[in-house]
């Protein structure tokens, strides 16, 4: 694979999709969607072929030599005069155990959503050309290892997004649209000012023996890369960068989206049509959890340390919160948007344990999060098409009339449960495992095994009322699943059950690069207490 | 220094002259055919442009009044500037084909054009002005011929209203300023500002007297860059004038106006300027201060005042009045790194606001109106026009990858280098505010149902120029170098220290 720029090709693929997509003329719906198909499934088979060559040992996280298919570049260089200093930002791609499981998920997600769209017939050629621009975003998100160019990425979301949920969403899209793009602006506007405050403490070492600020992730890692001076220096005795990170953090919360800020996420999900729900939960809300691994936990170490508790309050509040709320639904899909919120407190409480089991958890959960809730999307958006209702009390005794679909949701209801045999279980369990191994967050983890319980509550009673006991009259002639559905709901329901009895599969890729997290956070966070205690 | 030394140093001024002079003969001579006066103005223009191109880093004072600097500076900064009001004239003189109101009085348009480079000519010496007589004589040619242009169409009310009050506010302003100036000469017996540098570095001057003259002086810069307390003009005549118009006051007028307050200040007041290009400004009077209350004000106030405009022109205005807030940021950080963030914001500036208000123009052409509701579904019915003037706006309010971001995303560096993080969070708080007023409009376009939005029909000139300008706002928020560069080696003030 040396020297072949396979990250680039599957970032940008869908922008050469999106050329092609709008050079169509607007009668050919037909091709459009067949384009973005041809396009997502490139991108699935590079997947495929990223993983086959993929090296499980290498750990990647701060070390700029064990990261994969790396590609380095200048992009920007303003070359220094004495004043300025050199500018300098890098075209830097890479993936480790971290992203690579996110690239997948990615590429899969993507792949299912464009089945899904192929029922939307308003204005196709934009949908699809938003579709193919937002498919980069996020794809470029995951891969790229400058501060800069992930900013990049993260802000070309947005726009894509807006105009998803705005023109192709329900009743109150325009009220759903603006929320979610004005709550994610304000998460990411903080984050540009950290991200320059920590550009100006950072300097980077170059191989000719000068020293330039820099946007590299990798070098903001780097204790001998610090600058005194710098705004964000931990050597600087204003807290300002315990500022920054919680600012930092709020911005990637918003993303999650951490209790208080989830209240876009219901809305957005409402009002936005099935596939680009699929999207928002299944990829964009790992974006905010992803961020923290790669950006707050190893640039601020000690500050995580010191912070650990309250990840994992808050992790416990998303939990418990989310199943109460979600307990009180009555819409089927708000029932799973708050199920979401509730799952991503996993992620926080095994990420917020900083032991090797839980961050293996947490990694794991935010995949298998992924492909769960794609698949319970994917299940009230079946049903809404043939009912045009997604109240959970219209329907009941289904599981006659729709064998086949409920024993999908069945599947996909049992993985968010955490059932054993499900990838779901296997993910939850180690997030327990390792926020139960750590002292400080000990009764946290275990007020948030209620959740467990209520997740079950809310999901079995769900199930119940929806596909059990008389069937209403209205629904007698609703049909079962077509091949389009089939071809959506088979590959998640293969994986979920497969990284349920073999979950090593997806837990070898990231294990190395966790375990070097992991390390790299002890190791550094004791040298920088130790360092600003001399001060 | 002899004349002709001198005159080498105005080179560029004089092209602009003999291009007014030609423009105003030609009219006179050839009463019939004023359809060649657009071809003598763009090739005034260019001339002008090469010569600016020719004599880049030259650096000097000319027409001394005795002591060893001149009233008159040249140097990169000045030159830069001069090129951005140079750009924009160009533009405007291109946006005018396509544009009804100005296509309604082909009678006039040799005073039209005649008055437009009455105010480059008065824009260039303010920019390289350092004589506070001859800051004052080059911004009254410049007020007198916008006064004129804002109401030059006199086709609606508006027009003249529009006039009436830039001539009033303006009126009222300069005289601030000339009080203020009286008070500066009294105090140093000079208007040169090398020499007040220098001579304000005693204890005699009294500290009010002095605070009260800049403030008073400020009063006729803060008007030029519609700076809060004084923008009261800027939504009225932005909404009255001809869009041409607006949109070269939003862009060229405020460039000038910038140019003059840092010059003002680095010349006037910095005394010494360090290795990383910090300036040590005198403490007679807290600029710094001064201009962070007054950035932040104007920020916010033309953000908040613009979420409730639903006149696009008076949005604009509003927002053009958010952005002086932004480039103040630059300004009042007072180092060589600011200045290059503020040029970089001009030049971006220029791109995306001169797109937006000839986007806008286009779209009044044929629905005779800039009211957001008869924007409801154009979209879908004018695609092109559409997703262009989307593109300007996000690039307003500061999205990547667009060149709006990298403008911000200067100022900002400049600003956490300066350690002012509490402006900086007031900064990016209010460019989230400014999303909503900018997405409003894509609202509208794109999330509005509406089946009888008009189709916008597109001229060839017009088409490309669109497309030049959006691709030019895309490209320069991906590859940025050459802007960059260009701006920083502007960044060169001839001044003490």
């Amino acid at each position: 694979m040396d020297g072949f720029p396979i990250l680039s090709l599957i970032t940008f693929l869908p922008i050469v999709g999106l050329v092609i997509v709008l050079s169509l003329p607007k009668e050919k719906a037909q091709t459009v969607r067949i384009t973005t198909l041809v396009i997502t499934s490139i991108q699935v088979i590079l997947a495929v072929i990223l993983l086959a060559n993929y090296n499980y040992g290498l750990a990647g996280i701060n070390d700029p030599n064990s990261f994969q298919f790396v590609e380095k570049f200048r992009w920007i260089e303003i070359p220094g005069i004495s004043w300025i200093g050199t500018i300098k930002i890098d075209y830097f791609l890479g993936v480790d155990g971290l992203s690579m499981p996110m690239v997948l998920l990615t590429a899969l997600i993507t792949f299912i959503a464009t089945l899904s769209s192929w029922k939307i017939d308003k204005s196709v050629k934009g949908y699809f050309a938003l579709f193919l621009l937002l498919d980069t975003a996020m794809m470029g998100v995951f891969v790229s290892l400058d501060f800069f160019l992930f900013y990049v990425f993260w802000e070309l979301m947005l726009l894509p997004m807006y105009f998803l949920i705005g023109i192709w969403g329900g009743p109150r899209k325009e009220y759903a649209a603006i929320k979610f793009f004005i709550y994610t602006l304000v998460g990411s506007v903080f984050m540009l000012l950290v991200m320059i405050g920590l550009y100006f403490s950072t300097k980077e070492i170059l191989p000719d023996g000068s020293s330039a600020y820099t946007f590299n992730m990798l070098a903001m890692m780097n204790p001998h890369n610090y600058v005194s001076t710098g705004i964000l220096s931990p050597l600087n005795p204003s807290n300002l960068r315990f500022i920054a990170y919680i600012a930092l953090f709020a911005g990637f919360a918003i993303k999650i989206p951490m209790f208080p800020f989830h209240t876009w996420l219901p809305d957005a999900h409402v009002e936005a049509p099935t596939p680009i729900s699929v999207i928002l939960a299944g990829v964009l809300l790992k974006m905010g959890t992803y961020g923290i691994l790669r950006i707050s936990f190893p640039i601020f170490p000690n500050i995580t340390r010191e912070l650990m508790w309250y990840i994992a309050l808050f992790g416990m509040i998303n939990i418990i919160y989310g199943a109460l709320v979600a307990l009180a639904q009555k819409d089927f899909k708000k029932l799973i948007a708050y199920s979401s919120v509730s799952h991503m407190g996993y992620v926080l409480l095994g990420m917020a344990s900083l032991t090797s089991v839980g961050i293996n958890g947490a990694v794991f959960q935010m995949f298998n999060h992924g492909t769960i809730t794609a698949m319970l999307f994917l299940s009230v958006g079946v049903i809404y098409d043939r009912a045009h209702t997604r109240g959970i009390y219209e329907f009941g005794g289904l599981a006659n009339q729709m064998p086949v679909y409920t024993g999908f949701v069945t599947v996909a209801f049992f993985a968010a449960i955490g059932l054993p045999s499900m990838s779901g279980f296997i993910s939850e369990a180690m997030v327990f495992l390792g926020s139960f191994g750590t002292e400080v967050i000990r009764t946290l983890a275990i007020i948030s095994t209620l959740g467990i319980l209520l997740g079950a509550a809310y999901m079995l009673w769900t199930l119940q009322r929806i596909f059990f006991g008389k069937l209403n009259e209205k629904w007698a002639n609703l049909p079962d699943l077509d091949l389009r559905e089939y071809v959506m709901l088979v590959p998640l329901a293969i994986v979920v059950i497969f990284l349920g009895i073999y979950p090593s599969a997806m837990l070898n890729i990231m294990n190395t690069s966790v375990k070097h997290l992991v390390d790299f956070l002890a190791v550094n966070a004791h040298h920088i207490s130790t360092t600003i205690s001399a001060l | 220094m002899n004349l002709s030394q001198a005159l080498s140093f105005v080179k560029p001024e004089i092209a602009v002259s003999i291009t007014l002079v030609v423009l105003v003969l030609f009219d006179l001579i050839f009463h019939k055919d004023k359809r060649i006066i657009p071809y003598l103005a763009m090739a005034g223009i260019v001339v002008t442009g090469i010569i600016l191109a020719a004599n880049f880093n030259l650096t000097g004072t000319a027409f001394k009044t005795g002591g060893q600097y001149g009233m008159f500076t040249a140097d990169p900064f000045a030159n830069f500037v001069k090129m951005i009001v140079l750009i924009a004239t160009f533009l405007i003189v291109l946006f005018a084909y396509d544009s009804d109101e100005i296509n309604k009085i082909t009678d006039r348009l040799g005073e039209y054009y005649a008055l437009i480079f009455g105010m480059v000519l008065g824009m260039f010496f303010l920019i390289s002005a350092s004589d506070l007589i001859l800051i004052y004589l080059s911004m009254e040619l410049l007020s007198l011929s916008s006064y004129v242009l804002a109401g030059f169409t006199k086709l609606r009310d508006r027009n003249s209203e529009a006039a009436l009050k830039y001539l009033i506010y303006g009126a009222i302003s300069s005289g601030l300023m000339l009080f203020g100036i009286s008070l500066v000469y009294g105090m140093t017996g000079t208007t040169n500002l090398f020499e007040i540098n220098s001579l304000i570095q005693t204890p005699d001057i009294n500290l009010y007297t002095f605070a009260f003259a800049m403030i008073l002086i400020f009063a006729g810069i803060g008007y030029k860059i519609s700076a809060v307390p004084f923008h009261y003009w800027t939504p009225d005549v932005y909404e009255g004038a001809p869009i041409t118009i607006t949109a070269y006051l939003s862009v060229a007028s405020k460039a000038a106006g910038f140019a003059l307050l840092i010059r003002f200040l680095r010349v006037g007041f910095a005394t010494y300027v360090d290795k990383a290009g910090n300036w040590q400004v005198l403490d007679l009077f807290d600029w710094q201060t001064f201009l962070i209350i007054i950035s932040v004000l104007t920020m916010t106030l033309g953000n908040f005042a613009a979420l409730w405009q639903d006149n696009l022109k008076r949005m604009l205005a509003y927002s053009s009045i958010a952005h002086a807030g932004y480039m103040l940021l630059g300004v009042l950080v007072f180092s060589d790194k600011g200045v290059t963030a503020v040029l970089f914001y001009f030049f971006v500036y220029l791109i995306m606001n001169l797109g937006a208000f000839y986007v806008v123009m286009l779209i009044a052409n044929k629905t005779g109106s800039e009211d957001i509701d008869d924007y409801d579904g154009l979209g879908y019915t004018a695609p092109f026009l559409g997703v262009t003037l989307a593109i300007f706006l996000v690039s307003l309010t500061g999205l990547p990858p667009t060149a709006g971001f990298i403008g911000k995303f200067y100022l900002f560096i400049a600003l956490l280098d300066a350690k002012m993080a509490v402006v900086a969070v007031i900064a990016v708080i209010n460019s989230v505010v400014s999303l909503y007023y900018y997405i409003r409009v894509l609202k509208h376009m794109y999330l509005t149902k509406n089946d009888n939005a008009p189709v916008v029909p597109v001229s060839k000139l017009a088409f490309s120029i669109v497309l030049v300008l959006s691709t030019a706002t895309l490209f320069f928020g991906i590859y940025f170098t050459p802007v960059s560069d260009w701006a920083k080696s502007a960044a060169v003030i001839l001044g003490i220290g």
